[in-house]
């Protein structure tokens, strides 16, 4: 929230480094060079900007209905915003559903706004150009004001702890042409693709690392990313069929992964390369 | 006193029965709600079905397993495979290796090394008339001079040098790479010439990346 364009200020910064020669001599300097970089990243963050414009678009009376999402409830009373990111996905009672923050914000869009939720769900990811996505935006808003906040996903409710279960067993779920599973990248320690860390999600510290970092700013598509949209991703590269937006296997597998972030201190919107 | 101790024991010995059972009655009514771990694994499949989407050549067959997807999904880790288990899918899966009808295993390394370079084939967004690489690098150290590499897999440096280029080496190779759940059941490598990612020529041409002694490989 403090300094919200000190990212447009940084973006030069960036320029001038990823236009710098790449001829790296040794491996080790690779990754210190790639270590630097990030770290340099963090000094303003462009997901400000989708903040700001979330923040617009939940306090504006939108839709069929002309309302604004002020009386959403995300899990902790209508309107309220503070901290709701940390518990979810959580069991909705009106719904009767386990909901992940997108899920919900397309429920309260139908629900309080009016729209169809082929409208709601219409534009779930920026197209990198110039078509951008209202639910990242509000995404980024949402998130941004659990900063700080302990994750606590709860599993106490019955559809809870099956979401975790069925997330669970989606995570080991070997399938497509190269016979990839979750596990495949993500269930072993210290691992990387090319010079890509992969975080161990089974385990405590990697989950907590990896979760409390989404969303994030993508550097190299000029886009804020969601979790649906890094799920949506993952997936297109373990070759299965498209992710649809907000499914009960997305809920699901978001159920898993957050709850085993349980403890960390939620610290995103972040920036990565 | 030595009377009252046997009667406590039993009274106590009572006591724990009576507690084991409330405890067993509670364990069978939390179970009737709590669905098994392979009723879940049921569900999980049936749910993938209806959250998933076809897209490009990616149809929704793609979430239906085959013997070994299926059986390995149900433990964590290959390490984690009964042995007998291990074996049975090894042996199924040697069964299914097709090797080059001409006999001749090697290609050309320099083709080799562009589809082990090759990220590409068979993801939703890829256009199914180009081949799919292979992918080598993400996951293996390969060539000295690719210094982008992955460590999934163990790193191949040396491969050659270090094995010969003899014909049942090469074989070896060439079945490893068609299959490699024949030789590791489990294994988070994929089936390339088993699941028609590459082409035999395709293949061949990554075994002499891999074998030829003068591939970057083996220098």
């Amino acid at each position: 929230m403090i300094n919200r364009h000190a990212g447009i200020r940084a973006l030069m910064l960036w320029t001038a480094l990823a236009l710098a020669p790449g001829a790296i001599a040794q491996q080790k300097s690779a990754v210190d060079d790639i270590a630097r970089y990030r770290e340099l990243l963090q000094d303003g963050n462009p997901a400000e900007l989708w903040e700001l414009r979330g923040e617009t678009l939940w306090k504006t009376a939108r839709g069929p209905k002309k309302v604004s999402l002020e009386q959403c409830d995300l899990g902790k009373g209508p309107g309220v915003v503070k901290g709701v990111y940390a518990s979810l996905p959580k069991y909705f009672a009106d719904a009767d559903r386990v909901m992940d923050l997108e899920s919900r914000l397309v429920y309260c869009m139908v629900n309080l706004q009016g729209y169809a939720p082929t409208d709601a769900k219409k534009q779930p990811f920026g197209n990198g150009n110039d078509r951008k996505s209202d639910i990242e935006a509000l995404v980024a808003y949402i998130t941004s004001e659990s900063k700080g906040v302990v994750m606590n996903v709860s599993l106490a409710h019955p559809k809870e702890m099956e979401a975790y279960r069925l997330g669970k067993a989606m995570f080991f779920h070997r399938g497509g042409p190269h016979d990839f599973a979750c596990a495949t990248c993500h269930g072993d320690t210290g691992k990387r693709i090319r010079l890509q860390d992969l975080p161990n999600l089974l385990l405590q510290s990697d989950a907590q690392r990896a979760y409390t970092s989404w969303p994030a700013y993508r550097v190299s598509q000029g886009e804020l990313r969601s979790f649906q949209w890094r799920l949506y991703d993952c997936f297109r590269q373990q070759r299965f069929p498209e992710l649809e937006f907000t499914s009960d296997a997305s809920v699901a597998l978001t159920t898993f992964l957050a709850h085993n972030a349980n403890g960390a201190v939620f610290n995103a919107p972040a920036i990565k390369r | 006193m030595s009377v009252m101790i046997p009667t406590a024991k039993k009274k106590s010995a009572l006591a724990v029965a009576v507690a084991a059972l409330v405890a067993f009655l509670a364990l069978v009514a939390g179970c009737a709600t709590m669905l098994s771990d392979n009723d879940i694994a049921a569900k999980a499949t049936a749910m993938m079905k209806t959250s998933f989407r076809e897209s490009g050549q990616a149809k929704l067959d793609r979430l239906d397993q085959d013997d070994v997807q299926a059986t390995c999904s149900q433990y964590e880790s290959a390490q984690k495979l009964p042995k007998d288990v291990a074996e049975r899918l090894e042996k199924s899966q040697m069964a299914t290796i097709r090797y080059p009808a001409d006999g001749k295993m090697e290609g050309n390394w320099k083709a080799g090394e562009a589809i082990a370079q090759n990220g590409t084939g068979k993801q939703f967004n890829d256009d199914p008339s180009k081949p799919s690489g292979a992918n080598c690098y993400a996951c293996h150290q390969l060539t000295p001079q690719e210094l982008s590499f992955g460590t999934i897999g163990p790193p191949l440096l040396g491969y050659g040098k270090l094995r010969g280029n003899s014909p049942e080496i090469q074989k070896y190779t060439y079945g490893k790479i068609y299959n490699s759940q024949a030789f590791s059941a489990c294994s988070n490598m994929p089936r390339f010439g088993h699941n028609g990612i590459l082409t035999e020529q395709q293949m061949k041409d990554v075994v002499a990346l891999l074998l030829d002694p003068a591939s970057p490989v083996n220098k």
